[in-house]
């Protein structure tokens, strides 16, 4: 393993990404040739596609809030939650999808402003905050609603099911959404300074950056993209549905985001790698289902690949404490970082 | 009488600091209890809440070495499901083989704690992550196993653990094994954080490079961590599938119930900070509170709420103590000076 990362010192992390990406497809093609189909048929295509919708928009939120330290358990519910929005103020008529889709955005905004504020505000751990908003919007979903509610016109359905070619509309929208959050994050200011709040809050807040406001946006964004994934799942049912939330979605976009080599303390990578961590997962699960795998071996193989495959690149990140030696050696010139990260891992442990 | 008030001020500063807050909350809870339904301080009903709060109190002590050396296992409500299951499945009613089921369980316990000891400080996945594929990997392999539905029975002697005591017992009634078990374990786990591997134990969370330059070996403590985690969870899993019996959903969720507890007895996620008594206190309180939600008849479906707002109201105010320490310290000489 060493020589060969040794040899391509300059391959980024993105890049590995979508090279893992690449191996992926290849193993699944050829696992899923041997059982005498093609993992490229037309069927399996829309399958793999649309799988990618939902975990990306979830997962694209999730990169946002990652990259400033900071986490979201409650997207699940936030997106049975939005469900419940979109189809009980659709109720059948085509007239009010705009006003259905405004108070999804509104209420998932609100939640992830709650979110933020507790977070940033409140300094409750991230991990505890969400986990506890996510706990509250349940209680309120068991005690509101007892079954799927709310009627979702058949235009709105289209959402969910139509296609161009083998393309679904859900996951061109998706990866629009992620072009603009690749944008936001490289071009505005906000964005920058998310990296910089997720880098080192302390620092960031002593460059002038108002910490408080950067996560709280993230947190917003985070919960908006699930309010989204909430609309998806309103157009896919044709209902809204509480029951949305026992999937562990929460689970699934961490994953892909883990994955796409966003370090889970903050401050370094991306959504274009988190677009292919979704890709990654949503081969596996096409590559299962093909080759008919049982439903419960999924399970233990899915787990096996996340953690092989962040273990394979977890050596090209900067180690799990994010910081970087505050002292050099004595005397040795100014050392890239490159360097620095080697001579750690040549570190026996 | 300064004297009294500085008591008074030390007593109240106790209180505010995160590890005393879970001792206040849980007092609270218990008053509101008290209200609500005398009757539960009486020696049988409060031993029974003990016996029953025992498994998530020792899951609690296992998590805590983990989280205090900074990580996270969110593998372990998943590992408990499936001793639960192994334990069904292998014992099969047959008196005769609870011992040697026991060790087998007791060895996957330490594996599965190992596994991921390993993954995470051998090959730098973090920690999340790592549990997060056991999580999918036990829950798929539990299933895959059983066919969705687990098989077999537990043995009678088996069971004794969950269930069982010394009986007849003036006031108190029975003394569960459970309870026993629960203090013997507390008792080690302290001692364990005051001996030389849980001081660095507590280092590598807080500064992992700083606790490795000392000489500390940070990537075996934290595996050992794990291990402690797995027993934990072993331990658990005997004394749940004793008391409650076998259920595919025996343990689901158990470890966002077990890591809340942890938090909110103080203990920072990120390590280095928290007292293991604390975090067994944080299990108890969470027990408590659903007692109090049972004695309440408050309906089930609005108990996570309430449940949401009590954790994140109380860790939000031990975070406000924790993050300004300088507001306190003027507070305590201002008080000081005069006298």
């Amino acid at each position: 393993m060493k020589p060969l990362l040794r040899a391509t010192p300059r391959l980024d992390t993105t890049a590995l990404i979508y090279l893992a990406l690449a191996g992926v497809l290849a193993v699944g093609a050829v696992a899923v040739a041997a059982g005498g189909k093609n993992l490229f048929s037309t069927a399996n295509l829309v399958d793999m596609l649309t799988r990618t919708s939902l975990t990306g928009f979830l997962a694209i939120g999730m990169t946002l809030v990652i990259l400033c330290r900071s986490l979201d358990l409650s997207v699940g519910y936030t997106a049975a939650l939005s469900s419940l929005v979109a189809a009980t103020t659709m109720d059948g008529d085509v007239g009010r999808i705009p006003l259905a889709v405004g108070a999804v955005l509104l209420v998932s905004g609100l939640i992830g402003a709650a979110n933020g504020t507790i977070v940033a505000y409140l300094k409750v751990n991230p991990f505890i905050a969400t986990l506890g908003t996510g706990l509250i919007i349940k209680g309120y979903l068991d005690t509101q609603y007892k079954g799927p509610a709310g009627d979702v016109p058949a235009v709105f359905q289209q959402f969910g099911y139509t296609r161009i070619g083998f393309i679904p509309v859900s996951a061109l929208v998706m990866l629009a959404l992620a072009a603009a959050a690749i944008w936001f994050l490289r071009s505005t200011r906000t964005g920058h300074h998310m990296y910089a709040v997720g880098g080192d809050t302390e620092v960031a807040r002593m460059s002038g950056i108002r910490t408080g406001r950067v996560l709280v946006a993230a947190h917003v964004l985070c919960a908006m993209f699930a309010g989204v994934a909430g609309l998806l799942l309103a157009a896919r049912f044709g209902t809204g549905s509480a029951e949305a939330y026992t999937n562990l979605y929460e689970l699934d976009a961490i994953a892909a985001v883990v994955l796409g080599g966003t370090l889970l303390l903050g401050g370094k990578g991306g959504v274009a790698g988190t677009v292919a961590g979704v890709l990654i997962l949503a081969v596996l699960d096409t590559v299962f289902n093909v080759m008919q795998i049982d439903p419960f071996a999924k399970d233990v193989l899915r787990g096996a690949v996340i953690i092989t495959a962040v273990a394979i690149y977890a050596r090209r990140q900067l180690d799990r404490t994010a910081r970087r030696p505050r002292f050099k050696l004595a005397g040795s010139a100014p050392t890239p970082p490159d360097t620095i990260r080697d001579s750690r891992e040549v570190k026996p442990s | 009488m300064t004297r009294v008030r500085g008591d008074l001020v030390a007593l109240l500063r106790w209180a505010a600091n995160p590890t005393g807050t879970v001792f206040v909350l849980l007092a609270a809870i218990f008053v509101a209890i008290f209200f609500a339904n005398s009757g539960f301080f009486e020696g049988p009903s409060f031993m029974a809440f003990l016996k029953q709060a025992a498994p998530l109190v020792i899951l609690a002590a296992g998590q805590y070495f983990v989280i205090v050396s900074g990580n996270f296992d969110l593998s372990v409500g998943a590992l408990v499901g499936a001793q639960v299951v192994i334990a069904a499945r292998l014992i099969d009613g047959e008196e005769s083989r609870t011992v040697p089921v026991l060790l087998i369980m007791l060895a996957f316990g330490v594996a599965v704690g190992l596994v991921n000891g390993l993954i995470t400080t051998v090959l730098k996945v973090q920690s999340f992550i790592t549990t997060l594929g056991m999580l999918l990997v036990l829950y798929g392999a539990i299933k895959l196993w059983t066919g969705g539905a687990p098989t077999g029975s537990l043995s009678e002697s088996f069971r004794q653990a969950g269930r069982m005591g010394i009986e007849d017992v003036p006031v108190l009634g029975q003394i569960p094994w459970a309870l026993l078990i629960m203090i013997g374990l507390g008792a080690g786990a302290i001692a364990l954080m005051r001996t030389r591997f849980g001081r660095i134990l507590m280092a590598s969370g807080d500064n992992e490079r700083a606790a490795a330059l000392s000489g500390g070996r940070v990537d075996y403590v934290r595996t050992m961590a794990f291990v402690l985690s797995g027993v934990s969870a072993t331990v658990a899993g005997i004394l749940i599938g004793g008391y409650a019996g076998v259920s595919a959903q025996v343990g689901e969720g158990m470890e966002f119930t077990v890591i809340t507890a942890v938090v909110l007895g103080g203990v920072v996620l990120g390590g280095g900070r928290g007292s293991v008594v604390a975090a067994m206190a944080g299990a108890l309180t969470i027990e408590a509170l659903f007692i109090l939600f049972n004695q309440m008849a408050l309906p089930s479906t609005v108990r996570p709420t309430v449940q949401g707002v009590i954790i994140i109201a109380a860790v939000a105010y031990a975070a406000r103590q924790r993050h300004r320490p300088g507001k306190t310290v003027p507070k305590a000489t201002a008080i000081a000076t005069p006298s």
